[in-house]
């Protein structure tokens, strides 16, 4: 085990969950943007260091996916869609930061418990890696929650996958098939979402969740 | 050609052919003409999948086919050629009132195919990677499919499903790659270690802790697919909202093929044995899953909503049923499984055609059913004493089963079942009577019914709760082993 690799690694990830704890408290939609778009370049970093550390140049391709299309494509086209949707003013929160910044902080507690106990027998590296990428998972799960808006809780499901994706190249020699699966699948659930907005737009003029809820299935 | 050769042929062509279909209908603008082609394609699926029977192709790494998803691929193609017999007749009314334009319909008939797809990649998937990859493809079909009326609440549906559901198969996948990092020690790096064959066989060195783990997040991550409590809260919203073939897909099928997943990681862990045992978990599941939805039967008032409540209540049975494990509650949960299939997904047929009828799938305004259209009446009667699990049919059958063999071996739980069941069966038979007698309430108009698919249903469940063939018999409990 070399002492820089493993190191660089463990920074990496670790300030994924991080900057998931930035994304915890924005109340700005574009700020919040802002915050993803780290969010991704931080992966895309991290995926880069194990595709170098584990020489696996597949995953660069992860790496390159993650930089452009979710650091960059992403942030720049939901950016856009807010602005033509006229709701850059701030989110709308189910819970205070407080409450959700302890409520963060005890779930990354609890992915370091159950990680770090159940693979003591795997690398160290993968299995730190693993154990961020649960409490970035958890995070995301989190913000989805804790969030009325349906931009923020996008931008919390990308947060998740991005998790996801951390764990899937932590986990060495991983088949491909995985990770470009993972990539293409937020490519559909994006296109999905942007269908989703638009017709929401076209029938409420809100993007704000509880407008949905208000139209609550069971007819009366 | 040999029965070998044929099956070679037929694993391709239970993947292609709804490919071809989808690209196909996806450009046909002529409305009677994609119908039929939908017929036409599932006609072929379901002939590859029965051919599939007769001789296995060699297991590669990422397809294969054995007796266990023979079963499924068999009742998903079935249950999906009937479904678009009815869909012709259904999606053709809906465009006569008016509430889908021709675009919708082209687009839904592309992506009934493409769900297919996506159901019959899941079921032969070898590796659980790629399995994965299709039902998260199911689930995106079947979102936009739900959203396809795009009124408040068909989006309200659709994007509560889109989100439970993404979770959901996003806790799948961390539970996926769990498998892997636990297999990858043993088997080696690479292709390999997620080939599910290939685990199965060496998964009694897996690092028994990281498995646990693994199966916690997937339990979770398709049980939510499996519309299991206290996961199950995009179901009944999907299920009224989106059109009533995808209803009837949605329950008949897709529930299944997110079952099916949950059980090819059961035998993971039943294989190793310092893993925990995964039985108890999905007892407990189950058994919430039943007596939840049993109450929720009650203050329905919507029609479809009612029997999306009833799906979970049997999803919930034959969770438990696989839960207990063992040659008699595997076979009772495999007849479960059939069963519910076919009568859930007749009784949606009725409903459908009800609906259309009526103008609404408000409960309080249909009733004398029986008296303005005697047929559909007693059709949806048949369906609901078939799926309420009374004798003479097949769900009474595979109910007896699963409480005989729990009093057998654990009668505190087979109380909570009985009792469950009980409960759901009162509160449909309260909701029956409003609607299929009493004065007639609502439009009574003739309809342009297609008959066929629901009656098929129910007759086969009928004839399987009088007379099994020995051949299904010994079939299901070939299976039955196979589960452990």
């Amino acid at each position: 085990m070399h002492g820089l690799d493993f190191d660089v690694a463990h920074l990496l990830a670790g300030s994924l969950v991080l900057v998931s704890f930035l994304e915890l408290y924005q109340d700005r939609l574009y700020a919040l943007l802002n915050v993803y778009a780290a969010h991704a370049l931080v992966l895309a970093a991290s995926v880069a260091w194990q595709a170098f550390i584990q020489d696996a140049p597949h995953l660069y391709v992860t790496a390159t996916i993650a930089l452009v299309f979710k650091a960059i494509v992403i942030p720049v086209a939901l950016h856009r869609m807010i602005v033509r949707l006229g709701i850059h003013r701030e989110i709308d929160k189910v819970v205070g930061v407080g409450p959700a910044m302890l409520a963060g902080m005890g779930l990354v507690a609890l992915s370091m418990v159950v990680m770090l106990r159940v693979t003591q027998e795997a690398d160290p590296l993968a299995r730190e890696d693993l154990a961020f990428a649960l409490a970035v998972v958890l995070l995301g799960l989190l913000m989805m929650v804790t969030r009325r808006n349906a931009v923020s809780q996008v931008v919390g499901f990308m947060s998740l996958e991005n998790g996801l994706v951390l764990a899937a190249t932590g986990a060495k020699g991983m088949p491909l098939v995985v990770e470009i699966s993972v990539a293409f699948s937020i490519l559909i659930a994006f296109i999905v979402i942007g269908i989703f907005l638009f017709r929401i737009r076209e029938r409420f003029d809100t993007v704000d969740v509880q407008a949905l809820d208000r139209f609550r299935g069971e007819r009366r | 050609m040999t029965f070998d050769g044929l099956a070679i042929n037929a694993l391709p062509g239970v993947l292609a052919v709804p490919v071809v279909a989808a690209a196909l209908l996806a450009a046909l603008p002529n409305y009677r003409a994609s119908a039929r082609l939908n017929v036409l394609a599932t006609t072929l699926t379901l002939i590859c999948a029965l051919s599939l029977l007769f001789g296995k192709p060699q297991p590669s790494s990422y397809l294969l086919v054995d007796d266990l998803n023979g079963t499924f691929i068999v009742l998903t193609t079935f249950v999906g050629f009937t479904t678009s017999i009815f869909s012709a007749s259904y999606i053709g009314h809906e465009l006569e009132i008016g509430r889908l334009t021709p675009v919708a319909v082209r687009f839904y008939h592309a992506m009934y195919q493409v769900l297919m797809f996506a159901m019959n990649l899941a079921l032969v998937a070898n590796n659980i990677g790629l399995m994965w990859v299709a039902i998260e493809l199911a689930t995106l079909t079947t979102v936009l499919m739900v959203g396809i009326y795009r009124t408040h609440e068909a989006l309200e549906a659709a994007w509560k499903y889109f989100i439970l559901g993404s979770v959901g198969i996003a806790l799948a996948l961390f539970g996926t790659i769990l498998v892997y990092m636990a297999a990858r020690p043993v088997v080696g790096e690479g292709l390999d270690a997620m080939v599910w064959s290939v685990l199965v066989t060496r998964a009694s060195a897996f690092d028994p802790a990281l498995l646990d783990v693994a199966f916690v997040f997937l339990l979770l991550g398709y049980g939510t697919k499996v519309g299991l409590a206290p996961l199950h809260a995009w179901l009944p919203d999907a299920h009224a909202e989106g059109p009533t073939p995808i209803s009837a897909v949605l329950s008949g099928l897709l529930l299944n093929v997110a079952l099916y997943a949950l059980l090819r990681f059961k035998m993971l862990l039943a294989a190793n044995a310092a893993a925990i045992a995964p039985g108890p978990l999905m007892v407990t599941l189950g058994l919430l899953s039943l007596v939840f939805a049993a109450f929720m039967l009650y203050r329905r008032r919507d029609l479809k909503r009612l029997f999306a409540y009833s799906s979970i209540e049997h999803m919930g049975i034959i969770t438990f049923a696989f839960g207990m494990g063992g040659p008699i509650a595997n076979f009772a949960g495999l007849l479960h499984m059939t069963m519910h299939s076919l009568t859930k997904s007749a009784i949606f047929f009725a409903v459908g055609h009800v609906a259309q009828v009526k103008g609404t799938q408000r409960i309080a305004d249909m009733g004398g059913l029986t008296e303005t259209h005697p047929l559909l009446g007693w059709g949806l009667i048949l369906g609901v004493v078939a799926i309420a699990g009374l004798p003479p049919l097949g769900i009474f059958m595979s109910e007896f089963l699963v409480v005989s063999s729990t009093f057998a071996r654990a009668p505190l739980l087979a109380i909570v079942l009985v009792f469950g069941i009980l409960v759901g069966v009162a509160g449909l038979f309260l909701r029956l009577n409003s609607i299929a007698f009493g004065e007639p309430r609502g439009p009574a108009a003739g309809t342009q019914a297609s008959y066929v698919p629901m009656f098929s249903h129910l007759a086969l469940v009928l004839v399987a709760g009088i007379y099994m063939p020995p051949a299904l018999v010994v079939w299901f409990q070939n299976v039955a082993g196979l589960l452990g």
